[in-house]
């Protein structure tokens, strides 16, 4: 169980460190860049022949809308696992009395 | 990293399409068998898929200078196989690709693919094929392999649909593995490590729970 504490440390860091030691980089998406090694293969002729729906109208929004997908995830994470808890300390009690 | 909107020609957007929508059904079928056998495997299948929701929002650097996110099927991987797995990757997709412009609805199919099937499988070979092993070793591996082997998937797709002038298939998917894979070495690691802290977790607290499901076996197991 040490060993996976120092390791969720180490995935802290290293979740921050290569933004920090490397700062002349763009840091965007692999996403975009493949799409301009798309552009690259085809001569610029490729043509996206439908785009979204609907766009985050800035980067915060954007920044906003992903903020609140993790909330989201963490939220039933954090409720079922409490909820996991709560019945095991049900039964303990249980077996007590 | 998804493929974008509108990114993928005919016919291989639909061709996707083709390959994901079975398996979907398969892992409906399947969710529901599941949801009708107990309200607690309902409560791991809620955790599956809130891993999968927050580890996809996470977008991180990585040693490429480039960004990119977990996919974090792994839980579901080990938890539920791939089938069922393949319908909670493709409602992260769907709420990605409708509110986020991250991904696209035409490369949904393709994206569900990558993501949702053939990533898991591979991680869910990895989990059968290491029972050697101890629990928390196959849970890493798995959920690695199913983060990597995502992006070589998607890698190939785009390959398959925009051949390089000069050396094909093999040459594009060498530049665009350059892109997505390589980026995604670290993060795999990383969304590894987070899944055996979950999984560990929720072993420790209703171990009795994961044998009933038949996810660990009942008697001397190492974590």
């Amino acid at each position: 169980m040490r060993l996976l504490f120092v390791l969720l440390h180490a995935v802290l860091l290293a979740g921050i460190l290569p933004a920090v030691v490397a700062q002349e980089e763009k840091w965007s998406g692999a996403d975009a860049l493949a799409e301009d090694k798309i552009m690259e293969i085809t001569g610029g002729e490729y043509k996206p022949w439908f785009s979204p729906i609907w766009e985050p109208p800035s980067g915060e929004i954007e920044t906003f809308l992903f903020s609140l997908q993790a909330a989201v995830g963490a939220v039933v994470i954090g409720y079922f696992v409490g909820y996991f808890r709560g019945v095991r300390e049900g039964m303990r009690r249980k077996g007590a009395s | 990293m998804h493929i974008a909107e509108g990114f993928l020609p005919s016919p291989w957007w639909y061709l996707w399409f083709l390959v994901a929508i079975p398996v979907l059904l398969i892992g409906l079928r399947r969710m529901r068998v599941i949801v009708d056998r107990s309200p607690e495997a309902k409560v791991l299948l809620a955790l599956a898929g809130a891993f999968t929701f927050v580890l996809s929002a996470l977008k991180m650097p990585s040693v490429t200078g480039s960004c990119s996110h977990p996919t974090g099927t792994g839980l579901g991987v080990v938890l539920f196989g791939p089938a069922v797995t393949s319908v909670l990757a493709s409602i992260v997709l769907l709420f990605q690709a409708m509110l986020l412009a991250h991904g696209g609805i035409t490369t949904w199919g393709a994206n569900v693919t990558s993501m949702g099937i053939i990533g898991p499988l591979a991680g869910y070979a990895v989990w059968r094929l290491t029972s050697s092993l101890s629990t928390s070793r196959r849970v890493f591996l798995a959920a690695a392999v199913a983060d990597l082997a995502t992006y070589v998937v998607t890698s190939l797709q785009l390959a398959l649909a925009f051949p390089s002038g000069e050396g094909g298939v093999l040459r594009s998917f060498e530049i665009f593995a350059g892109i997505f894979a390589l980026t995604q070495v670290p993060l795999a690691i990383t969304g590894g490590i987070v899944t055996v802290a979950v999984f560990r977790y929720l072993l420790e607290l209703r171990r009795d729970l994961l044998v009933e499901l038949g996810i660990v076996s009942g008697r001397g197991v190492r974590t």
